[in-house]
C-alpha cells in the first residue's frame, strides 16, 4: 500500500467513518447496561480509545488478509466488513448474532471476512496468528496476518515463543502490541519491565532481532505507516515485526464483575476508580483520536464540517438500527447448545 | 457463636489471619495489592503481598520455588482456566517434586482460583476443571460450598505441607453463611452431611451442593427424604462417608457441574460401585453438564448445566426404579 501522505479522499472519509463506527457501538454496548439491563451478560471489553490504531491498521490490508484481535474484538468485525446488527445480536445473546449466540463479546469469529476467531486467554491468540500465517507460508496465498493484543498480554509465555519462532520461520504476520497502559486494573509501571526502566514496550522486539517500533496511536495515519511497512516486510517474506501502538482507552476494563442477578455496569476508569489519577484520564481524554483526526481532515481540506457531521448522523443512525435488529432478535433455543460440538 | 460471612469475606478472613499467625505466608496475583491502600499491603507489606504481571507459568512456578525454600505462597489465579496456560506447574511439577526427590523437599503452596462462573462468560471461562487434577497423586483439591468451609479449608490448605488447588465457585462468592468463632479449620478428606434424609444420598460439590439443597427441600415437600453430601475435597476423597451414607439409602444421585466424562461424579460412581454395590437398590444416576462447551447466550447455558429441576427428576427416576422393583 501507498504511504498515508499518498491516501485520497475516499479512503481517508472511509477512515474517519469506521473510526466513529467502532466509537458509537461501543457506546451503544455501554448504554446498553443501563437500559436494557441483563440483556448482555458475562464480561464486555469496549475498544473507545483505540480507534485510530484499530483502523489505521486495518486500513493497509489487502484483499485476502487475516485480523486475529484479542477479547476486546468489537472493533475489528466492523471494520472488516461483518454486518454490526450481527456484532450487536452475539453481544445481546441472539440466535442472529454472528457466532449464533455461542461466543458472545469476547469470542467473536467471522472468517468469511477474515476473521477466524478472538481467544480470551491471554496470548493465546497471538500463537494462532503465526500459525494462519505459517499457512499462509506453506500455501503461498500471499497473506499477511494481523494480530492484535494487549501490553499485558505481552507477559504471557505465548508471546515470547510465538515472537521467536515466528522470527524463525519468517512468517508473514505483523504483531500490534496495543500498549493502553492498563492491563485490567493494573498500571503498565506495575508490571512490565520496559515501562518501568521507561524504554518502550517496542523493545521486546530486540529479543527476537526482529524490527520494532513505537506509534503514536491516536493517530491513524502514522499507525498505518508503521503497521504499513511492517505489512509489506511481512508480504516480501521478511519476517515478522512488532508494532507498539500507544493510546488510552477511555473505558474502565470492561463491565464491573458481579454474580447474578447483581447488576452489571461499567464504573469510572481505573486510572480515578483504582488509583485516584483524574488528570491521567483528563489529559488522555483531551487527545481523542477521533476528535483529532477530525480536526486533521477539515483543516487539510479533504472534508467539510457539513461532510463530518453527515458522516456522524449517518453513523448514529446504523447504530439506532443496529440496536434495534439485535433487541427484537430471538434468542437461541435451548437444544441449540448441542450443535457445533465437532466439525 | 457463629458470625454471618459472605463467601469471598471468609477466604479473606482466612488468609488474613493465617498470615498473621505464620509469617511465611506470602499471597500474590495479578490485578490485586495495586496501591498501598490494599488491606493485605497495609497489613503484611510489600515483600508478602505483591502484584504480579500475567504470567502463570511463573506465577505458579516461582510459588514452588520459594516454597522449596521455606515460604508458603498463595497464588491469587482469579479464574481457574487461567492456570491451564501453565498447568505443567500445577500437575506435573508442584505435585511431582517431593516423590522423585524421594522424600527429600516439600512444595507447601496454595493456588487459589475461581471457577464455574454460569453467568454469561461463554466457552473459556466458566468450566470446572477439577478431574484434571483431582485423580493426581501429591496434589490436593478444595471445593468449598458454604462459608465456614471456605474458610477452613483454606486454613488447612495454608497449613498443609503440600501443593493445594484451592478452588472457589464464583456464583457462591457473595453468598452469606455462619462461620463458627475462632481459628476454624475443616480438615481434608473429610465429607460433610449438609442434610439429613433416608431415601436418596445426593453427592455435590461447590454451587452444585446449593442446587441440590434446594432439589432436596422440593423433594421433601413431595414426600422424599434426601440425604445431601458434600465432599468438600477432591483430593482426598472421602469415599467412606459417601458410601455409609449409600448404606443407609440404597440409592445415588450425583450431580456435577462438568461434562460426564470430565466429572468428579463418574470417579465418584467408580469408586461407590466397587465398594458400595451391594447397597444400591437401582443404578447410580449422574446429573452432570451436557457434553459441550458452555455457551454464551443464557438459554443455551442453562440448557447444558445442571439444575433443581434435573436433580429432582433424577432423584425420582432412580426412586420409580426401585418401586418397579419391588
Ligand atoms: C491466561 C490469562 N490470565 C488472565 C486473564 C484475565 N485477563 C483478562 S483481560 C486481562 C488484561 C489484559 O490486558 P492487556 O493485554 O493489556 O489488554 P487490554 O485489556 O488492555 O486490551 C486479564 C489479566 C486471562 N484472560 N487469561
Ligand atoms: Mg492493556
Amino acid at each position: 500500500m501507498a504511504a498515508s501522505s499518498e491516501l485520497g479522499k475516499d479512503k481517508l472519509t472511509w477512515m474517519y467513518t469506521q473510526m466513529c463506527r467502532i466509537r458509537e457501538f461501543e457506546e451503544r454496548v455501554k448504554r446498553t447496561f443501563v437500559e436494557h439491563p441483563g440483556v448482555i451478560r458475562g464480561h464486555a471489553h469496549l475498544g473507545d480509545g483505540a480507534e485510530a490504531s484499530i483502523v489505521g491498521s486495518l486500513a493497509t490490508r489487502h484483499e485476502n488478509d487475516l485480523v486475529m484481535p484479542s477479547y476486546r474484538c468489537h472493533g475489528y468485525p466492523l471494520v472488516l466488513g461483518t454486518s454490526a446488527k450481527a456484532v450487536m445480536a452475539e453481544i445481546y445473546q441472539r440466535k442472529t448474532g454472528v457466532c449464533k449466540g455461542f461466543g458472545g463479546s469476547m469470542h467473536l469469529a467471522d472468517p468469511a471476512h477474515h476473521l477466524p476467531t478472538a481467544s480470551g486467554i491471554i496470548g493465546q491468540g497471538i500463537a494462532h496468528a503465526a500459525g494462519a500465517a505459517y499457512a499462509a507460508q506453506v500455501k503461498k496465498t500471499g497473506q499477511v496476518v494481523y494480530s492484535f493484543f494487549g501490553d499485558g498480554s505481552s507477559k504471557q509465555g505465548a508471546f515470547y515463543e510465538t515472537l521467536n519462532m515466528a522470527a524463525v520461520w519468517k512468517l508473514p504476520v505483523v504483531f500490534v502490541l496495543e500498549n493502553n497502559e492498563y492491563q485490567a486494573y493494573t498500571h503498565i509501571k506495575l508490571e512490565d519491565a520496559n515501562a518501568i526502566a521507561g524504554d518502550p514496550l517496542s523493545q521486546k522486539a530486540k529479543a527476537f532481532s526482529i524490527p520494532g517500533a513505537t506509534v503514536d496511536g491516536t493517530d491513524p495515519l502514522k499507525v498505518y505507516d508503521a503497521v504499513n511497512e511492517a505489512a509489506e516486510r511481512a508480504r516480501a517474506g521478511k519476517g515478522p515485526s512488532l508494532i507498539e501502538s500507544k493510546f488510552y482507552r477511555f473505558s474502565p476494563h470492561g463491565n464491573a464483575i458481579t454474580v447474578p442477578p447483581v447488576p452489571t455496569q461499567f464504573q469510572e476508569h481505573e486510572a480515578i476508580e483504582v488509583y485516584g489519577n483524574k488528570a491521567e484520564f483528563a489529559a488522555a481524554q483531551a487527545n481523542d483520536p477521533i476528535k483529532k483526526f477530525r480536526a486533521h481532515l477539515i483543516g487539510a481540506g479533504v472534508v467539510t464540517e457539513a461532510d463530518a457531521k453527515k458522516i456522524e448522523d449517518f453513523v448514529r443512525t446504523e447504530m439506532d438500527e443496529v440496536v434495534k435488529f439485535a433487541l427484537e432478535s430471538p434468542l437461541p433455543a435451548p437444544e441449540d447448545a448441542l450443535n457445533y460440538v465437532y466439525a | 457463636m457463629a458470625r454471618e460471612m459472605m463467601f469471598a469475606e471468609a477466604i479473606a478472613v482466612a488468609i488474613t489471619e493465617e498470615m498473621q499467625r505464620d509469617p511465611s505466608v506470602v499471597f500474590y496475583g495479578q490485578n490485586m495489592a495495586m496501591t498501598d491502600r490494599d488491606p493485605f499491603v497495609r497489613k503484611f507489606g510489600k515483600d508478602r503481598v505483591r502484584i504480579t504481571p500475567i504470567s502463570e507459568t511463573a506465577e505458579m512456578g516461582i510459588a514452588i520455588g520459594a516454597a522449596m525454600n521455606g515460604l508458603r505462597p498463595i497464588v491469587e489465579l482469579y479464574m481457574a482456566e487461567f492456570m491451564l496456560v501453565a498447568f505443567d506447574e500445577v500437575i506435573n511439577e508442584a505435585p511431582r517434586l517431593r516423590y522423585m526427590s524421594g522424600g527429600q523437599v516439600k512444595v507447601p503452596c496454595v493456588f487459589k482460583a475461581g471457577f464455574g462462573f454460569a453467568a454469561g462468560w461463554a466457552g473459556q471461562h466458566s468450566n470446572c476443571t477439577y478431574h484434571a487434577m483431582m485423580g493426581i497423586p501429591g496434589l490436593k483439591v478444595a471445593v468449598p460450598s458454604t462459608s465456614a468451609d471456605a474458610m477452613g479449608l483454606m486454613r488447612a490448605a495454608i497449613r498443609d505441607d503440600n501443593p493445594v488447588v484451592y478452588l472457589h465457585h464464583y456464583m457462591l462468592t457473595i453468598d452469606k453463611g455462619p462461620v463458627p468463632e475462632g481459628e476454624h479449620i475443616v480438615p481434608f478428606g473429610v465429607a460433610d452431611i449438609k442434610r439429613e434424609g433416608t431415601d436418596v444420598t445426593i453427592v455435590a460439590t461447590a454451587w452444585m451442593v446449593k442446587k441440590s439443597l434446594a432439589a432436596a427441600e422440593q423433594l421433601a415437600k413431595e414426600g422424599v427424604s434426601a440425604e445431601v453430601v458434600d465432599p468438600r475435597t477432591l483430593a482426598p476423597l472421602d469415599i467412606d462417608t459417601i458410601v455409609e451414607s449409600v448404606k443407609k439409602t440404597g440409592r445415588l444421585v450425583l450431580v456435577d457441574q462438568a461434562p460426564r466424562h470430565a466429572s468428579a461424579a463418574a470417579v465418584i460412581a467408580g469408586e461407590v460401585a466397587e465398594h458400595g454395590f451391594e447397597y444400591l437398590k437401582a443404578p447410580i444416576k449422574m446429573v452432570t453438564a451436557l457434553n459441550t462447551s458452555v455457551p454464551y447466550s443464557e438459554p443455551m447455558e442453562s440448557y447444558v448445566l445442571p439444575s433443581e429441576e434435573k436433580i429432582v427428576s433424577a432423584v425420582k427416576s432412580v426412586l420409580a426404579r426401585h418401586a418397579a422393583a419391588v
